[in-house]
């Protein structure tokens, strides 16, 4: 008699990348065409997620339509620049550079005790203060490039990477782009190596935040759907690794929402004023 | 045969008369194609998500009906069925309706207001709606339909309540954001066909769901508008995520031979008062 076992039953992360792929790609299209623009801005760090991000508009939009920016700083990895062009070389988009040293170092003189992990700051915001410039000069909407691994961490720079109106990959945690990044045949070196934020030499995001990706995202998949520690636990996970996920997600709301605002009235905006951001009438 | 034609539409968000100005492109388009019946979907006119908005754009029935009246009689020589989902206002209540307008004919002859609100996840309908009361069939001048509204038709106790009150067709008007994409079609979408396939194979009838498609601030709708025959076969398709009109027949004259094979309806009728009085104990113990 054969005995037959059915299939593991717990969340799974895989996604159908083509259906994924596709749907982002109408989604980059639709958020730009209704918001009057035809293109795209995208700052490429040199890893993977502006990488899959880059890939994307090129295929949503044309590659012709795609501005791509390479924002490098005097202490950044050279690593970081040869893979911009890497990634844009390979999707056959343009690449401009904008040098931040000298706005970072500007700041940087007259702030003598500034630490690195300030500066690093500073640079993230920089290469903000380009990106919507060169919005602005080519009418093109910039595209953010933040997953969801790193959202749900508050591993960003506030009002930096998290600025861009449109963001393709903000509901796809870090395993799930690198699947993507696959499919579109990002470039291996770029998949396969250690991410990094490059806001301080050598510093790696797997180091900063204490728990490798592949085994936070599953964590936090379970944990945003309700189950308890325990069922966590039993799928192989330590109590250290859950309680350092929770922790990271629970000490971070403050940068997934707008600023708190003092509620005086009926009419608060986003509390009693609810409108859909696409929301507006024929007047 | 009744010819029909489900309009997967994508409308740009707030802007109603642009909305029914494509909508009236679209049946244009479709002149020579002698459409008996047309099938738009939920909050076509507004888009679904409107949070509040709802007070500022939702529709008075006659008022929709005039604008989809004036046009018909403008434009086409026969009368034409039409269903439409849209936000309607009513007094100082708002619903989540869906119309059924024989335009050149008796105008609007029967309204469905959304029973199950979705209020979870990314939906929030009863903050802002008030939710229907009423389920039930109505005669159209081909045979006897009900309409039931997106999450309505999840619940497949209310395909039976109308197909127990006699429907031959029952036309879903949704809007249904993409979610799942573990497979090669949204989860969404795959959870719609096995509905439909089910509902109509289980009571001999037609299933005509029209789908909303469009990025509304990231929620895809995920289209994939559908028409089921009475064994739960589908018998026509649209893509996922673009406009699309799905063109099929609908022959009432199967039913009868296909309830006769497969008598699970008469079967249903015969087994109801049997459960009915643990149904009640159930409904009375809420």
């Amino acid at each position: 008699m054969k005995i037959l076992r059915g299939a593991p039953n717990h969340e799974v992360l895989d996604l159908d990348y083509w259906l994924t792929a596709s749907a982002l790609e109408r989604f980059i299209r639709e958020e730009l065409y209704g918001r009057g623009y035809q293109k795209a801005v995208v700052a490429v760090s040199g890893g993977v997620d502006s990488a899959v991000t880059l890939a994307l508009a090129a295929r949503a939009l044309g590659p012709e339509n795609v501005h791509a920016l390479s924002l490098p700083h005097r202490d950044s990895s050279p690593e970081s620049s040869a893979h911009a062009r890497l990634v844009t070389g390979r999707f056959g988009v343009e690449l401009e550079t904008v040098e931040i040293t000298p706005m970072v170092e500007g700041y940087a003189e007259q702030t003598p005790n500034i630490t690195p992990r300030r500066k690093g700051n500073v640079m993230a915001r920089a290469r903000m203060i380009v990106v919507f410039d060169k919005s602005e000069q080519y009418h093109a909407l910039p595209l953010g490039t933040g997953n969801k691994t790193e959202r749900l961490f508050g591993y960003f720079t506030w009002h930096a990477d998290d600025s861009p109106p449109v963001n393709p990959l903000g509901d796809l945690y870090k395993t799930q782009v690198w699947g993507l990044a696959e499919y579109l045949k990002v470039p291996d070196e770029i998949v396969h190596k250690a991410p990094t934020a490059d806001l301080e030499p050598g510093q790696t995001d797997e180091a900063d935040l204490g728990v490798r990706y592949r085994r936070a995202d599953v964590i936090l998949e379970h944990y945003l759907k309700g189950y308890p520690d325990d069922y966590i636990v039993g799928l192989g996970y330590s109590p250290e690794e859950v309680a350092l996920v929770k922790r990271r997600v629970n000490r971070t709301h403050y940068k997934r929402h707008l600023p708190a605002v003092a509620l005086v009235s009926s009419t608060a905006i986003g509390e009693f004023y609810l409108r859909p951001l696409d929301f507006r009438t024929e007047d | 045969m009744v010819r029909h034609a489900l309009l997967q539409l994508k409308p740009q968000k707030g802007l109603i008369g642009r909305n029914l100005e494509h909508l009236q492109q679209a049946l244009e388009k479709l002149k020579d194609e002698n459409v008996d019946v047309a099938v738009v979907p939920e909050a076509y006119p507004t888009g679904y998500f409107l949070q509040g908005g709802v007070r500022e754009l939702a529709l008075e029935a006659a008022e929709l009906e005039d604008r989809l009246g004036g046009w018909h009689t403008d434009n086409y020589q026969k009368p034409l069925d039409l269903i439409i989902g849209f936000y309607e206002r009513d007094g100082g209540s708002y619903y989540n309706t869906a119309a059924y307008f024989e335009l050149g004919g008796r105008g609007l002859i029967h309204r469905h207001r959304k029973i199950f609100l979705p209020t979870y996840g990314v939906f929030d309908e009863e903050r802002f709606l008030d939710r229907g009361h009423e389920l039930t069939s109505f005669e159209t001048r081909f045979g006897r339909a009900a309409m039931l509204i997106c999450e309505d038709f999840w619940h497949t106790i209310t395909a039976t309540l109308a197909a127990l009150q006699g429907a031959e067709i029952i036309y879903v008007p949704s809007a249904s954001p993409a979610r799942g994409f573990g497979g090669p079609a949204p989860a969404n979408v795959e959870r719609w066909e096995t509905l439909a396939r089910a509902v109509s194979g289980e009571h001999g009838l037609y299933v005509a769901l029209a789908s909303l498609v469009g990025s509304e601030a990231g929620k895809l709708m995920s289209g994939g508008s559908l028409i089921a025959g009475p064994e739960g076969e589908v018998l026509a398709r649209a893509p996922e995520f673009e406009e699309a009109v799905l063109l099929a027949d609908v022959d009432l004259e199967r039913i009868p031979p296909v309830r006769y094979d497969n008598p699970m309806l008469a079967d249903l009728k015969a087994g109801l008062p049997l459960i009915f009085p643990e149904l009640r104990k159930v409904v009375e113990e809420l």
